[in-house]
């Protein structure tokens, strides 16, 4: 079995992409000649030449925009932002337009597109470089939002969102950029907006996504030395969500802690706790505690580790929720 | 360069004067019945104008923005195109729609308030959805165009656009767009003097047109009153696109006679003098006087134009008034692809 990079298997993704739909496009800044700063891209062009993957000025409305424009004229854009924090800009076109144009038109003119961004902190990056803007792309009606966590579930979700025929968020982890996992690429297996029980736990389940889940599974060793067993669901889809895994994992346990890198005001973790308390209220034996980043700025990189949820502060919230 | 040397190279391109009088040899290229035809939809798009503010004030519609005086250049240059051609307008471009053949009831379901931006097929008529966020629409123009290349598709896309959406960012990265990738597409600047009520000349300090030089397209100024200076600057442009010459900027000086809208009081900020100039310079009486001139039309055509509107409006506004509200489950039919009620 080989070893495969998120990056490695990102690229071999949407190499897939190019190779089995011809309507499908590559482009943003410096995807082509570099093959992106982080090299999901390297190759594509030489493979597929400059028309299907190519380098795009420096202007995130304008990527996003003339995607809405290509997806029309019917090709299948597949974008890079290249950075969250420069995904920004691109937030009028995304949420005026991609998000709303098949609503718009009463589902005649739909534009199908992929938007990947690199996502999180944790590589000592500098200030703009470690957001996590998933809340906003949430919270907008009209998009699918995704974030996988390993390298074989994103060659799979990546390849799933190509063939998505509403407009994808998909949002990379980029300090996972380069774990490895063994396996087999495939394509097949779980749909798209289907979470993922990453172990089973009769104690408490830890739900999270993108590089949290990694370290949760971290926390969920060290507790299981403990003698506390303790599940992980990643969510995957983010919008929308599984509630129906949610819910499940949450009445098996009674007891859910919720671990992500945003900040905890409105992210994502507020969602799945008021849907916790719509869906599983009665199974509850504790309530449902957050380790999120705090409601500051994302930090420089010398104090990034103290803002991440670490697998201590994920331990002892799950310890308090446990002993509750 | 002295202020009036300035002026007269910012001198927009003209072939008939507002007298209708030709700009010496006039000829683009249309037949008698063609350019007949010009006449009739301006007199149809001012009539069915000013019917919807009407329609307005009545009840039946919600905000209504007026085209009025603008007519010659939005009939103009969307009589320039091809069927083939995709249009992706602003939000005061129904004149454009009408030469487009975009049901103007079903378009007006936007100003009904019956549903969002493109209550019609954009695909049936090359039309896109109207678009409110300002120059946001240039940006999808300009990824259309670079699609039709990857196509090797004949074609072009036109984006209109006022002078106000010229100071959004939308709008250079657009042309930034268009120029880099060769994109087939006409960009078409209605310079109606006024972004609700900030004139043009707070707006930007140099002609529009000119910002084409540093996309390395051409620009050029129309008299955007003359339909056929309109015409046929928007044919030359939409034909080097279509032949792989690329991008052109347009420019076409024109005056948005009423309100911004009919939630707008345009005499808070804006003269009766300041419009009674421009009303000398109206579009319709203007190719009225030229063709009556060349014996192209005459006053019992202008007649019958303005029956033949009145019959449509009449249709139209029964059109509209009669249309109810969408039902209910259009609230979830069609966010995504399958319904998802939340």
């Amino acid at each position: 079995m080989p070893d495969v990079t998120m990056v490695g298997a990102l690229n071999a993704a949407l190499r897939m992409g190019l190779r089995n739909d011809d309507r499908v496009l590559v482009f943003g800044e410096d995807v082509g000649r570099l093959g992106g700063v982080f090299r999901v891209t390297e190759g594509l062009q030489n493979e597929f030449g400059r028309e299907r993957v190519f380098d795009t000025p420096v202007a995130e409305a304008g990527i996003a925009g003339v995607s809405i424009g290509l997806a029309l004229a019917g090709w299948r854009p597949v974008a890079e932002m290249q950075f969250d924090g420069f995904s920004y800009p691109a937030l009028d076109q995304v949420i005026s337009h991609v998000a709303k144009y098949r609503y718009r038109t009463k589902g005649r003119a739909p534009v199908p597109m992929v938007i990947r961004i690199p996502f999180g902190g944790g590589i000592r990056g500098k200030e703009h470089h470690g957001e996590s803007p998933e809340t906003y792309y949430a919270h907008t009606a009209g998009l699918h939002v995704v974030a996988p966590s390993t390298p074989l579930d994103a060659y799979r979700m990546l390849v799933q969102s190509m063939r998505e025929p509403d407009p994808v968020i998909f949002l990379e982890p980029k300090s996972r950029y380069w774990a490895k996992e063994t396996g087999e690429l495939e394509t097949d297996g779980l749909p798209l907006h289907q979470a993922r029980t990453v172990r089973d736990g009769d104690a408490c389940v830890i739900l999270s996504y993108g590089a949290m889940v990694a370290r949760s599974v971290k926390a969920a060793d060290a507790l299981r030395e403990e003698g506390v067993d303790v599940g992980v669901v990643d969510l995957r889809s983010l919008a929308p969500l599984d509630l129906e895994t949610i819910a499940s994992s949450v009445r098996a346990t009674g007891r859910a802690v919720v671990v992500h890198e945003a900040p905890m005001t409105l992210g994502l973790g507020a969602e799945v706790v008021a849907r916790i308390m719509e869906l599983a209220f009665d199974s509850l034996e504790a309530p449902v505690v957050r380790v999120t980043g705090y409601d500051t700025p994302y930090p420089p990189a010398s104090l990034e580790q103290q803002w991440l949820p670490s697998v201590e502060r994920i331990t002892e919230a799950v310890r308090r929720t446990v002993e509750y | 360069m002295s202020t009036d040397q300035k002026e007269s190279a910012d001198a927009p391109f003209q072939l008939i004067a507002p007298d209708g009088t030709p700009n010496g040899i006039v000829d683009v290229g249309l037949s008698q019945e063609e350019l007949r035809e010009l006449l009739r939809l301006m007199i149809l798009a001012r009539a069915i104008d000013r019917d919807c503010v009407a329609l307005q004030r009545q009840g039946e519609l919600t905000v209504y923005p007026a085209f009025l005086g603008q007519e010659a250049a939005q009939v103009g240059s969307a009589f320039a195109l091809e069927p083939d051609d995709f249009v992706f307008p602003s939000f005061r471009e129904l004149a454009a729609a009408i030469v487009r053949g975009v049901d103007v009831v079903e378009y007006l379901q936007y100003h009904r308030g019956t549903w969002h931006g493109g209550p019609y097929d954009p695909y049936e008529h090359r039309f896109a959805p109207i678009c409110v966020p300002v120059a946001t629409q240039i940006v999808h123009a300009v990824g259309y165009a670079m699609g039709l290349k990857l196509d090797g598709k004949p074609g072009c896309s036109l984006a209109y656009f006022g002078e106000g959406s010229s100071s959004e960012g939308d709008f250079h990265e657009a042309c930034n767009f268009a120029g880099v990738f060769g994109a087939p597409v006409v960009l078409f600047c209605q310079n109606n003097g006024w972004a609700i009520s900030v004139p043009s000349s707070e707006q930007s300090s140099a002609p529009v047109y000119l910002r084409a030089e540093g996309y390395g397209f051409p620009g050029v100024r129309v008299d955007g009153n003359d339909v056929l200076a309109v015409l046929k600057v928007t044919r030359e442009a939409a034909e080097r696109a279509r032949s792989g010459g690329g991008p052109t900027l347009i420019e076409a000086m024109t005056y948005r006679m009423d309100a911004h809208s009919t939630a707008d009081d345009a005499t808070r900020y804006r003269t009766p003098e300041d419009v009674a100039a421009w009303s000398d310079l109206d579009p319709i009486e203007r190719y009225a006087r030229y063709l009556q001139r060349e014996g192209v039309a005459d006053e019992a055509f202008r007649v019958d134009c303005e029956t033949e509107a009145a019959r449509r409006v009449g249709e139209i506004r029964a059109g509209v008034i009669s249309t109810p509200p969408p039902p209910e489950d259009d609230l979830f039919r069609f966010t995504y692809s399958e319904e998802r009620r939340a």
